[in-house]
């Protein structure tokens, strides 16, 4: 998007929309302070679009995290006039005259402007051990686990998550208390457990006060999700069979 | 592994949910409301006697009360931890609020039998 | 690894229930929890005047107009956490017929018309009885 200037601005017409950044400049700044700018409004901009007008044209200090411009990396989710959204498609023309607030995704450490440190939900997310557990074999590299429609459907809804981070920072649990384990890692769990190859037990990870046990169902995880992942009735359903394993002597624990 | 009470906790909240859902809503509508306004005549103390002198009735009406004391006692320990920010006193909240619903259910059922 | 020491960290929110319109009905459907603790120490209430002889005592009680006040208030608590509790139980509850799952509103409708069979229930038990 830098063969912007020119063409933009005559497309745009004197049609413009300001944008009020959050700037975090460690060392500079005590705390965030917005700083406003005028970017084109241009009806197939997205908010990062507009950012990008920024960095490109107005202010190359500005720092923000994206890459793919269609909804599949996650990277560039922050907090858009108070709710949190993907930028890339979150349009301006939904903001009318503007101004368009964007801050940093609730609820993390900010490092700079919209930057947030994610390693606490890496760590999180390692600790449900997100990968198909296998147990006494070691099949050969072209052994295939084949499964049926309705064993992939069991499952699949769970598995569309990008990592985000929107669901963290609509939760107000998580937001209040960051030891909870949260909703993408306890959605992605739920991924592994529901699947038919998976041989693992999560029950230890997830049966926990910090963990599903934590979640009051707000529900504004599952809101937000922009892959319809639903971590809120993924997190339930998990309450449940936990719930049941815990008063069912005869069941695995 | 830590050991959680939540488990225990959590199917007696969600078990007072459906009963006070289920039961509650017709009660205050009859008792609280449409008797005192006078949209309908209050039944005879015999006939209200009758009912409770069935054990029976007796019995599913301590099984609401100890499980809606429940479930209200576990929300209300989260959602105030949650308004006031007062997560690192759980133990006396918790304590304070199951202890209200077990208090409550010792009263009903010291009435009833 | 740690965050740098540098990156700021947001203080606590004291109003976050204000912040959004889903936050606020949230709390309310949580606070809905009061009115169902008092929903039952009013019927404990009626019970004990009932068992002791003092109904006219009650309803004397109960037609005080802050008291009706009350009542009206949780009718209006206790409907609220009905919709919502009926309404959320099947994210909890995942029924598989014939390898897929039975459809949010199939349970939603079940638990609904449950509610509505087991007010008709009580209400004819204690309006009328059988004579």
């Amino acid at each position: 998007m830098t063969d912007t200037t020119q063409a933009v601005r005559q497309a745009a017409g004197t049609r413009t929309i300001r944008l009020e950044v959050a700037r975090y400049r460690p060392g500079q700044d005590a705390e965030p302070v917005f700083q406003g700018y005028d970017v084109p409004l241009m009806s197939d901009w997205a908010v990062l679009d507009g950012l990008n007008y920024i960095k490109d044209q107005l202010d190359g200090s500005l720092s923000y995290r994206w890459s793919c411009r269609m909804g599949v990396c996650g990277s560039c989710g922050m907090t858009v006039n108070g709710e949190a959204r993907l930028t890339c498609g979150t349009f301006l023309t939904e903001y009318g005259e503007g101004p368009v607030r964007i801050e940093p995704l609730k609820g993390f450490p900010v490092i700079r402007d919209l930057v947030v440190d994610i390693e606490e939900f890496l760590a999180k997310l390692t600790s449900v051990r997100p990968w198909l557990i296998r147990e006494g074999e070691d099949p050969p590299l072209t052994a295939e686990y084949a499964q049926t429609p309705e064993q992939l459907e069991a499952y699949k809804q769970y598995s569309m998550c990008i990592n985000c981070l929107l669901c963290y920072s609509a939760c107000p649990v998580y937001v209040l208390d960051p030891d909870f384990l949260g909703p993408a890692a306890i959605a992605l769990a739920q991924r592994y457990n529901l699947d038919s190859r998976d041989m693992g037990d999560r029950f230890d990870v997830l049966n926990q006060d910090d963990a599903v046990w934590g979640c009051t169902f707000v529900g504004e995880c599952t809101k937000v999700c922009p892959k319809h992942v639903d971590p809120a009735e993924a997190i339930q359903r998990y309450k449940l069979t936990a719930a049941l394993r815990s008063v069912l002597p005869w069941s695995r624990r | 592994m830590r050991r959680t009470l939540e488990p225990y906790l959590w199917l007696l909240f969600s078990g007072g949910g459906v009963v006070a859902a289920l039961v509650l809503p017709v009660l205050v509508l009859l008792f609280g409301v449409l008797m005192p306004l006078g949209v309908l005549d209050w039944p005879t103390a015999g006939h209200l006697g009758g009912l409770l002198g069935n054990v029976l009735v007796r019995l599913a009406l301590v099984v609401v009360v100890v499980l809606c004391l429940f479930h209200a006692a576990h929300r209300i320990r989260h959602t105030s931890e949650e308004l006031l920010g007062i997560a690192r006193f759980d133990l006396v909240v918790a304590l304070l609020c199951y202890g209200g619903a077990i208090t409550g259910g010792v009263l009903a059922v010291m009435l009833m039998f | 690894m740690k965050a740098p020491p540098a990156a700021y960290r947001p203080r606590r929110d004291h109003l976050w229930f204000a912040r959004t319109r889903n936050y606020t009905i949230f709390v309310l459907r949580e606070l809905t929890s009061v009115f169902v603790a008092w929903s039952v120490v009013f019927l404990l209430l009626l019970a004990d005047a009932v068992l002791g002889g003092r109904l006219a005592g009650f309803a004397a009680l109960a037609a005080q107009p802050w008291m009706i006040a009350l009542n009206v208030l949780a009718l209006a608590a206790t409907c609220f956490h009905a919709v919502t509790f009926l309404n959320l139980a099947p994210k909890a509850t995942v029924v598989r017929l014939d390898g897929y799952r039975l459809p949010a509103w199939m349970i939603q409708g079940g638990n609904h018309s449950l509610w509505l069979a087991v007010s008709a229930v009580i209400a004819f038990f204690v309006l009328r009885g059988f004579h």
